[in-house]
């Protein structure tokens, strides 16, 4: 009869990283753990969804005219006036978004990286998931389509080389240029949608990793999350739609572009 | 008496630590519904034995939902189908006749497999080394209920305290995070009055510990919903708010220290 063999050597556990190190500045030592990068995220999160979504809301200028959305344009360049040095303000916060964005991807990606060493043999046998969804198994994924398509949307409609009809300063006609390109129209949804997915756990995320916990509210945490995707996802995707739907067009082509248009003048009168 | 089901089942096989390991097909006939899962792996291990083979090793100990030794993954679910419920008091009638049973180990790189579906889980006891205690006069037994405490604290500290340290929400987590089960075992003490003093620096040494051997959490909420003891992620979420905090404080009362 077989007995259970014993076995002789005992495993021991390796450490999946470097230890932390005491005695550095505090802002280094959270930074360095894994639950300080995760606060990171959350916090240069909320920063980049503040931006979509002002990004998104003074896009809405478009269905007023190509004056109005224009002109909004050249006020964010404005910002601050006479009291500093033009297009500096807008620099400041286009610099914060930058290192917002920098940093949401550092700590994502050194993150997964330690979470594939926590776990580096997969279960065999194959997983069945109970409350991990789609969007939150699939953030690496969405976020790596959304940055890939934030250079493209920089390089189409901010610096102009993937728009042969760019004017600088005339934002309402480089968009309407550009959504009028079928390809383009439907690459601007789809990331759009892959943005809503991101933002639809990352917003309840954000919650957790702040520990914003509380039992009065925890249940609207995921309602506050589907609202803000909806907002965004609806009013992003209807740009390329009405211009498509030809409901927005080019009302008077390369003229001066914060100048009232003739037609609109002429149907205000 | 309820019929007799007549299952397959797939178990790990590893002989040892590092070792390769592969899936190995038992039949099982004459399970009852009322059996334990565990005890149908013993059905399983005493007809190996009768045949001169080596049966499979598993962890298990009280039997009766407590000590946190079980815990396997069953159809791709840690602990199996049954939510709320460890391995060991999960019954078969929550299967169904000619079914095919997977079971596999934990598996994380803090969870090194000793033998088949054994695994080593003293990393856990690493994080509770590392702070999950309160420091206390010894001597005679200090009177009870001598520090008032609000229920709902009481409560929210017993919930915690619920924690059986069976490593599921490890096994659970895609990330192999340990988040759960930290912020469980802190949480208990730094909600209670007795949990203050050593509060920031329990948080900082057991968070510390965590991330020696483990993941890191992303929200998914797996490790809730295969919790046989059903910790909230609320915990969680605590130990995220006490470590920033604790971040802070260290700094002021190292100050104080230097004055
Ligand atoms: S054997 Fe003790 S909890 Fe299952």
């Amino acid at each position: 009869m077989a007995q259970a063999t014993s076995t002789k050597e005992r495993p021991a556990a390796q450490p999946v990283r470097k230890p932390l190190g005491r005695g550095v500045a505090w802002p280094v030592a959270f930074y360095r753990s894994a639950v300080g990068k995760k606060w990171v995220m959350a916090v240069t999160g909320l920063m980049l969804l503040g931006f979509v979504l002002v990004h998104m809301i003074g896009n809405l200028k478009l269905y007023l005219s190509r004056q109005d959305i224009n002109l909004y344009g050249e006020a964010l360049r404005d910002l601050g006036g006479h009291l500093v040095p033009h297009t500096s303000l807008l620099w400041l916060l286009r610099g914060g978004i930058v290192v917002a964005l920098v940093l949401h991807l550092h700590s994502a990606v050194t993150l997964t990286r330690l979470n594939s060493r926590a776990r580096p043999d997969k279960y065999q046998a194959p997983r069945d998931y109970i409350a991990a969804n789609f969007a939150s198994r699939t953030m690496r994924y969405s976020g790596v389509l959304i940055a890939f398509y934030l250079l493209f949307h920089l390089a189409d409609l901010t610096w102009g080389n993937a728009n042969p009809d760019f004017v600088r300063g005339d934002p309402y006609n480089n968009l309407v240029y550009s959504f009028q390109r079928v390809p383009v129209a439907i690459l601007y949804a789809v990331a759009n949608v892959a943005l809503g997915v991101h933002l639809l756990h990352g917003v309840w995320s954000v919650f957790q990793s702040l520990g914003i916990n509380n039992p009065r509210f925890n249940r609207a945490r995921r309602l506050l999350a589907q609202g803000v995707v909806a907002v965004i996802v609806v009013g992003n995707v209807s740009f390329p739609i009405a211009v498509q739907a030809g409901i927005v067009d080019l009302e008077c082509p390369h003229t001066d572009p914060v100048a009232p248009c003739e037609a609109a003048a002429a149907s205000a009168r | 008496m309820s019929e007799k089901m007549h299952m397959e089942l797939k178990v790990w096989r590893q002989a040892g630590p590092g070792q390769p390991g592969r899936f190995v097909t038992y039949d099982a006939p004459g399970v009852s519904p009322d059996m334990s899962f565990l005890e149908m792996l013993d059905l399983v291990n005493e007809r190996l034995v009768e045949d001169g083979e080596e049966p499979f090793a598993f962890d298990h100990d009280c039997r009766e939902g407590i000590c946190g030794s079980c815990g396997l993954m069953i159809n791709g679910q840690a602990h199996g189908p049954e939510r709320a419920t460890a391995t060991c008091q999960l019954h078969m009638r929550k299967f169904s006749d000619g079914d095919q049973v997977t079971v596999e180990p934990w598996r994380a790189a803090a969870f090194p497999v000793i033998k088949d579906l054994a695994v080593d889980r003293s990393t856990l006891d690493r994080i509770v080394e590392a702070g999950g205690y309160i420091t206390v006069a010894t001597g005679s037994a200090p009177d009870a209920n001598l520090i008032p405490i609000p229920k709902p604290v009481a409560d929210a500290s017993m919930d915690a305290a619920a924690c059986i340290g069976c490593g599921a929400c490890v096994a659970a987590c895609p990330n192999g995070a340990a988040q759960l089960f930290t912020s469980a075992k802190l949480q208990h003490l730094n909600l209670l009055p007795q949990g203050q003093a050593e509060r920031w620096d329990r948080t900082i040494s057991m968070v510390e510990e965590m991330e020696s051997f483990f993941g890191s959490c992303t929200n998914h909420g797996e490790c809730e919903e295969a919790c046989p003891k059903s910790i909230s992620i609320d915990f969680i979420a605590l130990l995220n708010r006490d470590y920033v905090r604790a971040q802070l404080k260290q700094r002021r009362l190292a100050g104080q220290s230097f004055p």
